[in-house]
């Protein structure tokens, strides 16, 4: 046992992966020399050469394009998108081919690669650094999308993406590469793909959350129950697929279902995990279910910021709209 | 210049020398003395405020903020050159344009301030927000470039990428699109040796970038960026070239960036002291200042004087745009749309009520826990 920030968790992951599988490759803008921009490759080059952690020339259709070459001829890249905000080049590439290339071939090819990307607000930064668009990449067909809450998760979920045979995004809520120190394994572990975790249990209302918005929730449950009011929060852990049977279980139990999100609230994981509800709980449900979500807007620049970010206040209030309704 | 001739794909020009002396007579740009001696104050008020705002940085009263330090020449030669017809397309990099524009420095400070208001250039027209995502400007510069030939308009386009940018597909992109379509676009690689950590070596296999020109039919010149008055020529020229509708034409500015890649980067994990010491001697100011020293247009306790000026001027703006108005919630969802739509509209209301619950419920709500 180490204690470690997540930004450790996912270097110690990919350490790990590197040590043990040599058809890994490392790759990305400032991965190499420097260790990425937020250090999470620090020292990988170093340790296991230029040949396998690198830095690339600066385009995103150019890293992932050539993963999926990479995987098909039988390495196993982890590629690095230095922001959320800046995969956008590559959305053809995703959406044409890394995630098409096993369906198309029946099977023939598979692309095994893992993009790991740093997303969400809150961290004061100019534009394009701040939004958390979990919505966009949950909707190509093909792609799992993985998000870890803390250092622990982090390195279990990052080594059973690299080990699926699956593409995988990787999202990773930079809000809390730092802000959370937490007990991680030494050596290979590994959690399962697809599976929410319950974070706390409560019986009045459930609340999805994933990434940096866990913690929010944790903060707003003090909150709640300081009001009298139980919340069972739920990490979900895995945008694509998402666990269906956790949410449904919960939900029978509290009868509310509440999600909470930074992304734009239209067309977000808030509705799919209310369709999910409505679909298997529907005669359980004491009041609609409710999102606590972005506005339908660009992510402010900083000044801005706090109108549109979510916040323990946020969903305290939304939870006793939703246990009063 | 801007020949179609191979040369121009390998060899730099440079007018003036690291010390400060002419060294190609026939490449003298159009200028006045009087015109190069406020070009001069024009480059060192944009160093200062580059510099003081790096320290407001330090201070936790700015964001994180890309610094221009060592680049000035590249931008504010195009500042002396552009005129009200032009437009200025600008990476993030090019302050000195930006304010030779008419963008206030004011408005600079908001945008690094974290409020968009900064972007909202009040007197300036035909200037471009700055634009963050990599080379994506440049395909905008084309089109401006294509409009303005359609419209009959005079004017060209003036437009910056990193040379990390080149990298990007766009860069190829505008690149093509303005050589097919033979707009009026000046595109300029601010060559500052990185791309954040990345040196330009790890970004292409051609020994130039320049070179890249060639595949587009675009006419190139390889520039020393710190050469404030090779720039200058340059862009003199490359205006002439783009108004015969030769245009687009490509400038790789060879610079280098002295400061950190943005106040949150440290340039010691990946480039050492030697070469920046080496560079600090081919900085484009001091160059200038030799110059115009060794003329009598100048003297250090000139520079001295302005300085401090500056220093006294910028602090006062700054002080200002501190005192800016609290970040309205309207404007964030106002200018989303230019019809808002009613599911927008809901989501304020909705935030409106929240607002009113907090306001009253705030002093009864134990906020140690968040
Ligand atoms: C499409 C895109 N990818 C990545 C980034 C993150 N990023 C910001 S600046 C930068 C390096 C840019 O290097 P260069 O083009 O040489 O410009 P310089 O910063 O040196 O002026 C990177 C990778 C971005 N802003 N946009
Ligand atoms: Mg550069």
């Amino acid at each position: 046992m180490k204690v470690m920030t997540m930004v450790n968790a996912i270097n110690d992951a990919l350490d790990v992966k590197l040590s043990e599988d040599q058809r890994i490759v490392v790759y990305g803008e400032d991965v190499g020399v420097e260790g990425g921009v937020f250090r999470v490759t620090e020292g990988l080059q170093q340790k296991y050469g230029a040949e396998r952690v690198f830095d690339s020339p600066l385009a995103e259709s150019g890293i992932v394009g050539t993963a999926v070459g990479m995987a098909i001829a039988g390495l196993r890249p982890v590629v690095e998108m230095q922001f959320c905000g800046f995969i956008y080049p590559a959305m053809n590439q995703l959406i044409s081919h890394v995630t098409r290339m096993h369906n198309r071939s029946r099977g023939k090819y598979r692309v095994p690669m893992v993009i790991r990307m740093p997303y969400g607000g809150g961290i004061n930064a100019l534009e394009h650094h701040s939004e958390s668009m979990e919505a966009l990449f949950g909707h190509i067909p093909g792609l799992k999308v993985v998000v870890p809450s803390t250092p622990y998760d982090a390195k279990g979920l990052l080594i059973s993406a690299i080990e699926s045979d699956d593409p995988i995004l990787f999202m990773e809520p930079k809000r809390i590469y730092r802000a959370i120190k937490q007990e991680v394994d030494e050596g290979r572990y590994a959690l399962p793909l697809g599976k929410a975790k319950v974070v706390q249990e409560g019986t009045d209302v459930t609340v999805v959350a994933f990434g940096a918005m866990v913690r929010e929730v944790q903060k707003a449950a003090e909150l709640a129950k300081e009001r009298g009011v139980s919340m069972e929060i739920i990490d979900l852990r895995s945008i694509y697929p998402i666990d269906r049977e956790t949410i449904v279980n919960s939900v029978k139990k509290t009868s509310r279902i509440m999600t909470v999100s930074e992304g734009p609230s239209s067309f977000g994981i808030g509705a799919e995990i209310s369709q999910i509800v409505l679909e298997d709980a529907f005669l359980y449900l004491d009041a609609p279910p409710t999102r606590v979500a972005g506005f339908d807007t660009i992510v402010p620049l900083p000044r801005g910021e706090h109108h549109y970010m979510q916040s323990p206040l946020k969903i305290l209030y939304e939870v006793e709209q939703i246990v009063n309704y | 210049m801007f020949e179609e001739n191979h040369k121009t794909y390998f060899e730099t020009i440079t007018v003036l020398d690291q010390d400060g002396a002419i060294v190609n007579e026939s490449l003298m740009p159009d200028i006045s003395d009087t015109d190069l001696l406020k070009a001069y104050k024009e480059l060192l008020f944009a160093r200062t405020a580059d510099l003081q705002i790096v320290s407001y940085q330090r201070q936790g009263r700015i964001y994180t903020y890309p610094p221009n330090f060592g680049q000035e020449a590249v931008s504010g030669a195009a500042g002396v050159v552009m005129t009200d017809h032009d437009w200025l397309v600008p990476a993030f990099r090019e302050m000195s344009a930006m304010l030779a524009k008419g963008v206030t420095l004011k408005e600079y400070f908001l945008f690094f301030m974290g409020y968009e208001d900064g972007s909202n250039f009040k007197n300036a027209s035909r200037v471009l927000p700055i634009s963050v995502p990599i080379a994506s400007q440049l395909l905008h510069a084309a089109g401006i470039g294509y409009a303005l030939r359609y419209q009959k308009e005079p004017g060209v386009v003036f437009t910056y990428v990193g040379d990390g940018g080149t990298s990007e597909g766009d860069f190829h992109e505008a690149l093509n699109f303005a050589g097919v379509w033979k707009a009026p676009v000046v595109f300029t690689i601010q060559n500052n040796q990185y791309a954040i950590s990345t040196s330009t070596r790890l970004q292409t296999a051609s020994d130039s970038l320049a070179v890249k020109a060639m595949a587009y039919g675009i006419r190139v010149e390889r520039v020393d960026g710190n050469d404030f008055l090779a720039m200058l020529k340059a862009y003199q020229e490359a205006v002439k070239c783009c108004n015969e509708h030769n245009g687009p034409v490509l400038i790789d500015a060879v610079t280098y960036r002295r400061g950190a890649h943005t106040t949150s980067d440290d340039p010691s994990r990946y480039r050492t002291k030697e070469e920046e010491d080496a560079w600090a001697l081919k900085d484009p100011l001091r160059r200038l200042n030799l110059y115009l020293t060794a003329k009598g247009l100048w003297n250090d306790a000139l520079e001295e004087e302005t300085v401090i000026r500056f220093k006294g001027e910028i602090d006062a703006i700054f002080a200002e745009a501190e005192t800016y108005d609290a970040y309205p919630k309207e404007d964030v969802f106002k200018y989303m749309y230019v019809e808002k739509p009613d599911e927008l509209a809901r989501q304020e209301q909705h935030y409106d009520a929240f607002l009113k619950w907090k306001e009253a419920n705030e002093s009864t709500i134990n906020m140690s826990h968040s």
